[in-house]
């Protein structure tokens, strides 16, 4: 690959052609006077966060690097009519001259360019250019940049900046001084060259090193059982069959660990499992169904992209929830951008085609206020990887037009390295478009964006260990979306599935081309013509065709009589659709380039070929220890508004008030509610028919400090917490769909593994208690950060063990649904569930330093599923004026969130709860233990005697009212407990996330 | 009583068009969203409709500015079309997106001969924020959608919202022909989210037939959509609707 830009700073080992002559213009667009620019402001705070001195001066502007226009004042009359934005900005044109301008870093002002590496996506440029077509300015290339100018800033602080802020060396590049070019084209060309590997005669040792040195994450056994099969074949593999396999046999394409052999010793016995996932969470959907019987309401569940479950007579709603980890690392921005846009394309590729209704965003990370030097090396801040992570979040789904309506926040130092990143979306399906299947003789069709170098090795990338050079190592595997590519494919897919112009569709994920033809030709096979896919920039080989996974692509399988409407129907809307290859009978993937044959592997060996992996889990439970309850010194007051103020806990406005929640116009219950929009809702509530009062409910649980203790018990809270959060606001217990997300460390280590089975055997048992089907599920395994520290060891760091559970719940009408902020001064307070002794996992022991202590909180389903159907009849009769889940930080938190949601205060006796049998709760776990499927619920005095009889026959009771006084008072008989003023309760509960 | 045809314009980008032809149509109008592109084919088709709205969105991803692409394309190969509709009495609404690509094809009369007058920039905290405000209608304004309006809550969400004009005495001009009829109320739910100037949330052209809103009134149309609403009477009209059947019943009579 050529670069464009050049200077005697960045030394740039490939040749440079000049495809492109005359003169290149930058233009400037600089703040006007009276206006401040939004560059220098982030440089600005970014400063302050970095601690470097204020005194220093900088100047910023966004500029467009422009080839083909004739004069200096051409560019002055583009940048006038198309790029600069009136009054608020002006405009400087510079010529850009060849090996010129100002080269020594260390004079005043020092001037910085930053660009995008060539061949990373730069909508803006795109969007310039045509613009400039379009206007009839004879542009021919466009590159944005983002100028710098810094003044009274030392060296040292200017390399922190440049390492910590300005720039990520992974997309984007410095050019130090002014900017010096030859050409802006990229690209060049190649010639069809068959490679073919020589694997039959390699040994053990040649074989893993073709593995390696290729980035194909294949084992010593599958490396023998591909050397085994074009033995039987009497041929070597070309290099393009070797990496059709290696992607599809990668663990992102083909879950080979849990959906493999596993062999487990634990507490809850010894086990032997042929197929881990089909034994454990499939098995409870299936055992659900059957109990079901006629009354089943999962449609398609494990077998699509998303998971498909009944809504109404008209729709089925789908959900999928995926992992971005990896690439959010090293790009937060690309890698939290492309999560949203791959899971959205889930959505598109179920069945014949989902809407995308809405989404939902859990993130893991380090906690925000780490100090800098206590970071390993290699990678970046936790709250430079949060923000990052947001934004691309942000622009992928407000761009979209999905409202982001749900999601979560967790902190723990061992995400230091490997940040997580959960994307979900919901869709709503017609029925009767929930089955496909591509015919022989079908023509295969790509939809969308063009194929890059972007993104290739990202399924086999995703399944290793990071290390502290990955960046330097993966650029490949970083990608930037572009939203708005996105958008128009949705909008012609919906359009193209509603005149069945197609029999099946998959999006193009993980593996690219490979991964979506090969199994949509699973069954038929396939003959693909690999030159035909337009492609970003010339020169690509056909292996980088096939495997690129660059965004915004969708594979369709046309029948040849619709193909004529289908182009009719995208060329109307500007969307690029191309015939790649046809489905043909016969069991083979033929990959062609003009003329000749790129390779040719069987469907049943690519599918059922890849040799069963064998892994041994071994689970102990960790030695008890006991919390060191006399040594907590902290007062109830003080330790409640700790909780409160604790990442985990506190308020996400900063982050939710980015997200557009609701575009779409189907919102119910938003994320923040209340008398200010500030309180923390359980769940989100969306009607995604807009003349329809029936509704769905979003909502997850995570519980990843209890799963230091026990993952059984971790899993089973998690299940809980999702359902009572979409129980809280209205959803019907009976109708609660649920995926899994598993996120662990190296599985490889039987105890690791151990950890995993453990929770997977507490999914199943929980699941089919609580009556909840699994519909779909994910897992993103290996995630260990291995780095040399200052001491010169070798350390790594595992995250813990992470399951996140994502509940889609129904509400029947959406104006039964109830918020968590208190109503009316007067009603009364009620505690449902039961409270008990266990701290284990609990906030309340982690600020008291004592995380790992103490006995993990367990689930009574029979019990729990007793409160949330009496609560689901109570809110449905219009008797529960708030209601809120008993979550983090326990009953004095939920209170708490709820008086400042409500601007009421409250008056509670906590010596009123009903305790787990046998335990005997003290003040401390009466209020901020942690158990388990507890809420509060407020009730008007009138409603009260109904409310009690809805519930009739489980735990609850009746603890307190809710005040006209801003004021939380919780009582343990004749002692005050807590006092404390909702002001106070605020500010710690807001202080902590509020980023400007 | 006519009913009007109101064409919902959408461009790539676009992603209100849905639930804005739906509020239309709870209204009381008839409906039909249309690609930028079929219009640029045929824009005769414009005569088939009494009111325009531009939707709300990204169109071409907000790329160079807001709203600015699609502009520059409307002003190319549109603008004597969608002038020649307002003339003869035509209303166009554009919503957020819409108000930004509106403001930038010139059609709310926001040019003169030193060039432009007023647009729509970066809000002043930098970000894209989306929450609710309260907005009050200037009285004695005269624009069509704003009839019999006095305040109304409504949801925003957008980047670059914050209304700024080139001078003291444009605004005062502006101010005078009543082309800025609504602002955002300070101190009530979000206030001025943006930092626009006097805080100006919306913004009409000497006919008051054209008008550009930042938030979003066909987010505010049933009964649960108010961020409130669990702590509200259920016997009340959600304020958004008022703006389309006053777009709607201007062609009662």
């Amino acid at each position: 690959m050529a670069t464009g830009l050049r200077d005697q700073a960045v030394k740039s080992a490939e040749p440079v052609p000049r495809a492109d002559s005359g003169t290149l213009f930058a233009i400037e667009l600089h703040a006007a006077e009276g206006y401040s620019s939004r560059l220098a402001d982030v440089v600005r705070a970014a400063a302050r966060e970095l601690g470097i001195a204020s005194s220093f001066r900088v100047a910023a502007s966004r500029g467009f690097l422009i080839a083909g226009l004739e004069s200096a004042s051409q560019a002055e009359a583009a940048a006038r009519e198309l790029l600069a934005e009136p009054i608020v900005q002006r405009i400087v044109v510079r010529e850009v001259r060849e090996r010129e301008g100002r080269r020594n870093p260390a004079v005043d002002p020092v001037v910085w360019h930053v660009l995008p590496r060539p061949g990373v996506t730069d909508p803006e440029a795109e969007s310039a250019l045509a613009t400039m077509h379009l206007s009839g300015f004879p542009a021919t290339a466009v590159r944005t940049f983002r100028r710098y100018e810094f003044a009274g800033l030392p060296a040292e602080a200017l390399q922190t900046l440049r390492q910590r802020a300005l720039l990520n060396e992974s997309i984007e590049r410095l050019v130090e001084g002014e900017l010096a070019a030859d050409s802006l084209a990229i690209g060049s060309t190649w010639t069809f060259e068959r490679v073919v590997v020589p694997l039959r005669s390699a040994d053990d040792g040649r074989l893993m090193q073709i593995s390696r040195d290729g980035t194909l994450s294949l084992t010593l056994p599958e490396m023998l059982a591909i050397q085994a099969h074009y033995r039987g074949l009497d041929r070597d593999p070309t290099g393009i069959e070797l990496e059709t396999i290696a992607q599809t046999w990668s663990e992102h394409c083909s879950h080979k660990t849990l959906g493999g052999r596993v062999v487990y010793d634990g507490p809850d016995g010894y086990r032997v499992f042929g197929n881990m996932l089909r034994e454990t969470i499939f098995a409870a959907t299936k055992t659900i169904r059957e109990q079901l019987g006629a009354d089943d309401w999962c449609v398609s569940v494990f077998k699509d992209n998303a998971g498909v479950v009944k809504f109404d007579e008209r729709h089925h709603v789908t959900f999928k929830v995926e992992t971005h980890n990896r690439p959010s690392a090293i790009e937060p921005y690309g890698g939290a951008n492309t999560g949203l846009g791959g899971v959205i394309r889930d959505t598109l590729g179920t069945g014949l085609g989902a809407k995308p209704v809405c989404s939902t965003d859990v993130f893991c990370f380090a906690p925000p206020d780490l100090l800098h030097e206590e970071l390993p090396p290699g990678v970046l801040h936790p709250r430079r990887i949060m923000q990052g992570v947001v934004a691309g979040v942000r622009d992928y789904g407000n761009r979209m037009g999905i409202p982001t309506v749900n999601g979560a926040i967790c902190f723990d130092a061992r995400y230091v390295g490997n940040p997580m990143v959960f994307c979900g979306n919901v869709g709503l399906l017609p029925a009767g478009c929930e089955h496909k299947q591509a015919q022989p003789d079908d023509l295969i069709v790509v939809l969308g964006g063009r194929t890059g170098r972007d993104g290739i090795h990202g399924a086999t990338f995703s399944s290793v260990e990071l290390h502290d050079e990955s960046v330097t190592v993966s650029s490949g595997a970083v990608q930037i979306g572009n939203a708005i590519t996105e958008k128009m494919v949705a909008d012609v897919l919906l359009q193209a599935r509603d005149r069945r112009h197609f029999n099946a569709v998959t999006d193009c994920g993980a593996g690219g081309f490979s991964s979506a033809v090969g199994e949509m030709g699973e069954a038929i096979g396939a003959e693909v013509w690999l030159d035909r896919a337009p492609l970003k920039y010339s020169g690509l080989t056909a292996t980088e065709i096939w495997i690129s996974e660059a965004q915004e692509r969708m594979v369709l399988a046309v029948p040849e009589a619709a193909w004529g409407e289908l182009e009719n129907l995208c060329q109307s809307e500007g969307v690029e659709a191309t015939v790649i290859g046809r489905f043909k009978a016969g069991g083979e993937l033929v990959l062609k380039y003009g003329a000749e044959e790129a390779g040719r592997v069987g469907m049943e060996f690519l599918h059922q070929g890849r040799p069963p992996v064998v892994r041994y889990a071994t689970f102990r439970l960790p030695e008890f220890r006991e919390p060191d309850l006399a040594g907590i010194r902290v007062s109830h007051a003080d330790l409640l508004l700790q909780i409160l103020a604790h990442p985990n806990v506190a308020s996400k406005h900063w982050v939710i008030r980015q997200y557009d929640h609701e575009v779409q116009g189907g919102s119910v219950v938003k994320p923040l509610v209340g008398n200010r929009s500030d309180g923390p809702s359980d769940a989100a509530v969306v009607r995604p028919v807009l003349d329809s009062e029936r509704a769905i409910a979003v909502a997850c649980g995570i519980q990843t400090l209890i799963g230091d203790l026990d993952p059984g018990a971790m899993a089973a809270a998690a299940i809980d917490e999702a359902i009572r959060n979409v129980v809280a606001v209205g959803a019907d217990p009976d109708r609660i769909g649920i995926l899994d997300n598993f996120c662990w460390g190296y599985t490889d280590r039987p105890a690791t593994l151990g950890t995993l089975v453990r929770a997977a055997l507490a999914c199943h048992d929980s699941a089919v208690a609580m009556q909840t089907p699994f519909v779909s599920g994910k897992d993103s395994l290996n995630n260990e950060f291995s780095y040399t520290a200052a001491d010169g060891q070798r350390r790594t760091i595992s995250i813990p063990p992470t399951l996140l559970i994502s509940a889609l719940g129904q509400v029947p009408n959406a104006g039964c649904c109830v918020t968590m902020d208190f109503k009316a001064a007067g009603n009364r307070i009620y505690l449902l569930g039961r409270t008990g002794t266990a701290l284990g996992g609990s906030h309340a022991l982690l600020v008291c330093g004592q995380h790992g202590a103490g006995r993990p909180p367990q689930v009574n389903h029979v019990e729990a599923r007793a409160i949330y159907r009496g609560l689901h009849c109570a809110i449905q009769a219009g008797l529960v004026a708030s209601c809120h889940d008993c979550s983090e930080g326990g009953l004095a938190v939920a209170l708490a969130e709820m008086a400042i949601a409500g601007d009421l205060g409250a008056s509670v006796d906590v010596s009123r709860m009903v305790a787990i049998e046998g335990e005997a709760p003290g003040e401390l776990e009466r209020l901020f233990a942690e158990s388990c499927s507890r809420l509060v619920c407020e009730v008007a005095p009138a409603d009260a005697p109904i409310f009690e009889s809805a519930l009739t026959g489980t735990p609850f009771t009746m603890i307190g009212t809710v005040l006209a006084a801003p004021q939380l008072e919780m009582l343990g008989g004749q002692m005050v407990l807590v006092e404390l003023a909702i002001d106070e309760l605020q500010a710690a509960w807001r202080g902590t996330l509020d980023w400007s | 009583m006519a009913r009007p045809d109101v064409l919902v314009l959408r461009a790539p980008g676009t992603n209100c068009d849905a639930e804005t032809a739906f509020a239309f149509e709870q209204a009381g109008a008839r409906c039909e969203a249309l690609h930028v592109n079929t219009l640029l084919d045929a824009p005769a088709l414009l005569g088939q409709f009494q009111i325009l709205c531009l939707a709300g969105g990204f169109s071409h991803g907000d790329d160079l500015s807001a709203g600015q692409i699609l502009a520059i394309t409307l002003r190319h190969r549109l603008l004597d079309d969608l002038q020649a509709f307002r003339d003869r009495g035509g209303l166009i609404l554009g919503i957020c997106n819409g108000f930004q690509v509106l403001i930038k094809t010139g059609l709310l009369d926001n040019e003169d001969g030193q060039g432009v007058a007023a647009t729509l920039t970066w809000n002043t905290n930098g970000r894209y924020t989306a929450d609710w405000v309260r907005l009050a209608v200037e009285p004695d304004q005269r624009c069509v959608f704003l009839r019999d309006i006095e305040a109304i809550d409504l949801p925003f969400a957008h980047g670059e919202g914050r209304f700024v004009v080139r001078d003291q005495q444009t605004l005062s001009q502006l101010s005078a022909a009543g082309q800025l009829p609504v602002h955002y109320v300070e101190g009530q739910l979000a206030g001025n989210p943006n930092g626009s100037t006097r805080a100006i949330a919306g913004m009409c052209d000497r006919s008051g037939r054209v008008f550009g809103l930042m938030p979003h009134p066909e987010r505010n149309i049933h009964l649960t959509h108010h961020p409130r609403w669990t702590r509200l009477s259920r016997d009340r009209k959600p304020d958004g609707r008022l703006i389309f059947e006053n777009a709607v019943n201007w062609f009662a009579a």
